[in-house]
């Protein structure tokens, strides 16, 4: 746009040191995750002394430590799945209709987001344990819903507030069930709604930690619980942590991949 | 929007709320009941009415961690919106250069938290840390495990670091969606950079930034992994935040009553805020349609 013609420049310098910044933990975080923790403790390089692929070797052939990103994008996965199917209804309720009580709900779920968790997870274990739940994925994905389902609705109510109503009006005339007006007609309407909304599950149930190592002993332990054991382990391998934690960021890579031209088409649409 | 009004609409709603009231509904009461009873052991408790409430209430260990919480989360709110806004107003609006970006930008958001930390706790180390060793070859001596200001300044440029990508997508897709006859009216009108920026990208923005700024306000008072990993509360009490405190009653010192009577208070105060946050918000808007 030539119109702007004078901000672009300084602009893009902002974005590029922006960027650079922020890759400079993640680029320490590499760098470390090439070396052995006598090199890493050793001196201060910029640049990897004696790279290998050592640790990233030692992650991968040890089920103890891959089983780790196994059952963490199996519950991730599991959770995107259950809010998306519950939280699309819900989301349509919300910005058709009004009902008894509808802003009192929509605020309730909003505030399940908003308790401290540490005294909550006393309960929490002992509520899935009861339930027969403790340490399995579900668990994890059930859990992470109380924080997930809020955004979602909250997400995919805007988008679908954007789209107008003769839609629905126009679908049943022509004699299309609800459901079948929901799956075919309305969700290709708010597709970038629903990338978005499965963007913001996948993150903030991978990063989450508290909950998850609660809920879940060995057979569903996630990966970042599987690191935290190995802090607390007397002597700290950082190498092995460094490439770990590197691991970590690729799924979620190519989640953002998947949804880029949703996130770029905006997000905003029925809130603008 | 004028909606219709139906009250069917309830079996819609019905799933989301079974799902989340089983998570939510019992552990709820579990943490009301622990906050007005005293435990002795052994499955025995006695109620003790609003004994812990008036305990934490007049605790000033908890009243020093909630001033330095509101500092926090000040801090964070004012870096993190004003700068997710000007990155977002900076990025491409076509192009290749647009998934690079964002998937560069969306990188930090996709760390675990513990793993944000033990990031930031090598990256700002004087002997082997990026940060930490180019500040002491400028001459500063940066020390965030001795030094309550270093500490700060670690913590606070870590969530900085962490979330402020979130603000920037966001934000980024809250402009896209400006139909672009709003950019064409106000360039025949001649209206200059900065009355664009106020008087129709801002107000368009509201809407996300609502998001942002709940979303934000509520991570950040309830942050606890990364800083506990980083300084864990020191050094002195210079990082101790709410929760942090918190979870040292409820796991380490095992005084379930009191925590939860905390908890809930700490869980009045963010429903609180949210509360003012989204009304001020809101407010703001329908003055502006007027």
């Amino acid at each position: 746009m030539r119109a702007n013609g004078g901000v672009v420049k300084p602009g893009k310098l902002l974005l590029t040191i922006y960027i650079v910044l922020l890759l400079l933990p993640l680029y320490w975080m590499i760098k470390m995750s090439l070396q052995s923790n006598a090199d890493i403790l050793g001196r201060f390089s910029i640049w990897p002394i004696n790279p290998s692929f050592d640790n990233y070797v030692t992650i991968l052939t040890d089920s103890s430590w891959y089983m780790g990103y196994v059952n963490s994008l199996t519950y991730v996965f599991m959770n995107m799945a259950i809010v998306l199917t519950v939280a699309l209804p819900a989301a349509y309720a919300f910005s058709r209709y009004r009902f008894i009580g509808d802003k009192h709900m929509f605020f309730w779920l909003l505030s399940n987001r908003m308790a401290p968790p540490a005294v909550f997870l006393l309960p929490f274990f002992e509520l899935y344990h009861a339930v027969g739940l403790f340490d399995t994925h579900i668990a994890v994905a059930l859990a992470h819903c109380l924080f997930n389902v809020p955004l979602a609705v909250w997400i995919l109510e805007g988008f679908m507030s954007a789209v107008p109503r003769e839609v629905d009006e126009m679908a049943y005339i022509d004699g299309y069930s609800f459901p079948r007006f929901f799956v075919s007609v309305f969700l290709p309407l708010i597709r970038n709604g629903v990338g978005v909304a499965a963007f913001f599950c996948f993150m903030y149930s991978w990063i989450e930690l508290l909950m998850a190592r609660t809920l879940t002993l060995t057979e569903a332990k996630p990966i970042s619980v599987t690191m935290t054991r190995t802090m607390s382990a007397a002597g700290l391998d950082w190498g092995l942590l460094a490439a770990a934690g590197t691991l970590t960021l690729i799924p979620g890579a190519l989640v953002i991949w998947f949804v880029r031209n949703y996130i770029a088409k905006g997000f905003a649409l029925g809130r603008v | 929007m004028d909606k219709i009004p139906n009250n069917r609409a309830w079996f819609l709603i019905l799933p989301v709320f079974l799902l989340v009231a089983f998570s939510a509904l019992i552990p709820l009461m579990a943490v009301v009941n622990y906050s007005v009873q005293d435990s002795f052991g052994g499955g025995v408790w006695i109620f003790v009415g609003d004994e812990w409430f008036r305990d934490v209430l007049t605790d000033s260990r908890l009243h020093d961690a909630l001033l330095r919480q509101l500092a926090f989360s000040s801090l964070v709110l004012i870096i993190q919106i004003p700068l997710g806004v000007l990155i977002a107003l900076a990025m491409p609006a076509r192009g290749w250069a647009v998934p690079v970006c964002l998937i560069l930008l969306a990188l930090p958001l996709l760390v675990p938290f513990n793993v944000v930390g033990t990031i930031w706790q090598l990256f700002a180390r004087v002997d082997i840390g990026l940060l930490g060793n180019t500040l002491s070859d400028l001459g500063i001596e940066f020390n965030y495990t001795d030094d309550p200001l270093h500490a700060w300044i670690t913590v606070v440029l870590m969530d900085v670091w962490h979330w402020t990508p979130l603000v920037v997508l966001l934000c980024y897709s809250g402009l896209r969606a400006i139909p672009p006859a709003f950019y064409q009216a106000a360039r025949i009108d001649g209206a200059s950079r900065s009355a664009i920026f106020w008087y129709i990208e801002l107000p368009k923005l509201r809407g996300v930034l609502t998001i942002a700024v709940l979303l934000r306000f509520m991570d950040s008072f309830m942050i606890f992994t990364e800083p506990f990993v980083v300084t864990g509360g020191g050094p002195g009490n210079a990082t101790n935040f709410l929760s942090i405190v918190l979870t040292n009653w409820a796991i380490e010192r095992r005084d379930l009553g009191p925590a939860a009577a905390f908890s809930i208070i700490y869980f009045l105060l963010v429903l609180l805020i949210c509360w003012m946050f989204y009304t001020a918000i809101t407010r703001i808007g329908q003055s502006d349609k007027r």
